[in-house]
């Protein structure tokens, strides 16, 4: 009896390894994972890897097609592109970085209080969500960035600032069911201090979703900061960005299509990536499906 | 449900006027004038123009003044369009826009629930994966980046469709309409797919097809009023990110739309412009989130008795 026991404890996983082995199994979020590590590498050694300067121009050359020399061409001032992109990807990653973690405080933090206070509080800090969910956000930081200039860190904390509402809720959710559970009763009555539950049971337990939104904000933060390049309001020259390569390749885009294609599949491939990792990520750590 | 509808507009009179009032703050408290970008202007001709826009005033005393001619639906002067009323240019860009929605929305619809409810009629097939899989790329693939990818393809290699305007060439309307539609569509797809299969499952349903209902009966008749409720909720936040994603597409098409005025008033630190648009964006926001509520609280009893028990 006592050895059949023993050999059940000894196959039951937690959630976190659980969630490792389900997610090793779903190869499109590997596929995913695999391409945001890559990219990461290569953003974090650019200076040392990309195959030219980033300003270094090559006007005899001018915009010309992939070849052995450029492999994604040049662009019409005869810089290298795929240093280009290199380039751009490090401000595109860092912006989704970046902005991604002031929603993610803001939101956890915003989450986690309404839920934990309760009552009255949390009726007030929920009802400003809502509000704000109604706001037109796109034009607010369009005017946050004409107003005080197209500053790189203000597009963080604006972008930042539009994101975290839906973290917010997710979070409170999660806390309040989490308080009524039977497992955090019974750590009450174990004796446990409110910080060991807070610890140990709440913490972990909101973790998993956290993790799922955080994966899912990066691209939709990315995204936002594109379209923002794109229309000019964004990043500023002689900062480059993904959007804003976009937006130089539209111009040129009839002459010179690949200067539009290869930053374009560049963001779509990054951003394609990034959700079947969320997606692969709330299959893995929901424990609704770990059942089966 | 009357009383819920009164109960959200009233509620929605203080987010309105905390939109106004933050608003014209940010914007009053922009650096340099509205005058400062025109070099070599003499102090007494801004000073004339200051007075002329009321610009000399005390901020409280403007911000009255604003308060009270935006409630008389007056959004006064343009700045940089001098003789001509905000007014007069938002309703100059009002029909493209709306237009442009409207169609955007009718592709979005079409394909994002077709897809949506493909999908969920044989989970986990190839059936399913197709379409969702269509909705990931459609979603990957931001309007500034489809539309001139659909431009270079079909207006300038292929000859099919023209490249720019709007109600001016046949066809003219296409592109911009599957430009902004397509994300929308995705995230349709997605939602109508979960909604559905939710539905789907339910026992009401497995009655139904115990009386032997067709399965068309029981898809479109019993199973799509529920599960496309949480589209119906998805309407208004859509609707919001529409009028963001004509900011490019009206930029791209070069449609004279309100997108692309508020993108060239953004440029040109056009105040009054952009004051203007906001307050009216988000009032029109405002009311879409509304109808989209009432929408799917009129498709979902459950919901009508809340909404009755809240009030």
């Amino acid at each position: 009896m006592d050895q059949i026991k023993a050999s059940e404890q000894e196959q039951g996983t937690s959630l976190w390894k659980d969630a490792w082995i389900k997610l090793s199994k779903n190869y499109l979020a590997l596929f995913g994972l695999s391409v945001l590590a890559l990219l990461c590498i290569v953003s974090l050694l650019t200076p040392w890897i990309a195959p030219y300067g980033y300003e270094e121009q090559n006007l005899i050359l001018g915009a010309s097609a992939p070849s052995l020399e450029h492999w994604l061409g040049t662009d019409i001032f005869g810089r290298d592109m795929l240093t280009r992109i290199m380039y751009g990807g490090r401000v595109s990653l860092t912006v989704g970085f970046i902005a991604t973690a002031v929603a993610l405080i803001i939101g956890v933090l915003w989450g986690a209080i309404a839920g934990f206070v309760g009552g009255r509080v949390d009726a007030v800090m929920m009802r400003i969500v809502d509000i704000m969910y109604a706001l037109p956000f796109m034009i607010f930081i369009v005017l946050l960035m004409v107003v005080f200039g197209r500053n790189i860190l203000l597009l963080f904390l604006a972008i930042g600032a539009v994101e975290w509402l839906t973290m917010a809720r997710i979070v409170r959710s999660q806390v309040m069911s989490l308080r009524e559970q039977e497992f955090v009763e019974a750590a009450h009555s174990l004796g446990l201090s409110q910080w060991t539950i807070i610890r140990r049971h709440i913490i972990p337990n909101t973790l998993g979703p956290v993790i799922v939104y955080t994966t899912l904000t990066i691209p939709s933060v990315m995204l936002l900061e594109a379209f923002l390049s794109f229309l000019g309001l964004g990043i500023q020259p002689p900062q480059s960005s993904w959007g804003l390569l976009i937006n130089y390749g539209v111009e040129t885009m009839e002459e010179y299509p690949w200067l539009l294609i290869f930053p374009g599949v560049t963001l779509s491939l990054t951003l394609f990536a990034l959700n079947f990792l969320g997606d692969g990520l709330r299959d893995a750590l929901d424990p609704r499906t770990s059942k089966d | 449900m009357w009383r819920f509808a009164l109960n959200r507009l009233l509620q929605a009179i203080p987010v309105l006027l905390i939109v106004i009032s933050a608003t014209f703050l940010l914007v009053h408290s922009a650096p340099g004038g509205p005058f400062s970008a025109e070099k070599n202007v003499p102090p007494e001709v801004i000073k004339a123009l200051e007075a002329q826009y009321n610009l000399d005033q005390p901020l409280w005393q403007q911000y009255i003044n604003y308060l009270g001619d935006v409630v008389q639906g007056d959004f006064g002067p343009s700045f940089k369009y001098s003789g001509r009323t905000v007014n007069e240019l938002i309703a100059a860009g009002l029909p493209a826009t709306a237009e442009l929605a409207l169609y955007a929305m009718l592709v979005a619809l079409v394909i994002g629930i077709s897809a949506g409810v493909t999908a969920a009629m044989r989970p986990n097939t190839v059936q399913d994966y197709l379409p969702m899989s269509a909705a990931m790329l459609g979603i990957c693939m931001p309007s500034f980046l489809l539309g001139p990818l659909l431009v270079l393809v079909f207006g300038i290699h292929l000859e099919w469709l023209p490249v720019s305007g709007w109600g001016d060439m046949p066809g003219d309307k296409i592109m911009p309409a599957i430009t902004l539609g397509t994300g929308y569509a995705a995230y349709i797809a997605r939602l109508s797919r979960g909604g559905m299969l939710e539905v789907l499952s339910q026992d009401y349903i497995r009655t139904a097809r115990a009386k032997g209902l067709s399965e068309p009966v029981i898809i479109f008749k019993h199973a799509m009023r529920g599960g496309l409720i949480p589209v119906v909720a998805f309407l208004g936040p859509a609707f919001a990110g529409l009028l963001g994603g004509s900011f490019v597409v009206e930029t791209i098409f070069q449609i004279p739309g309100l997108g692309r005025f508020y993108v060239q008033a953004a440029f040109n630190r056009d105040y009054t412009m952009i004051l203007g648009m906001t307050i009216f964006f988000a009032t029109l926001i405002i009311l879409f989130n509304l109808l989209s509520d009432m929408l799917a609280i009129w498709l979902d009893p459950k919901l009508r008795q809340q909404a009755r028990g809240n009030n």
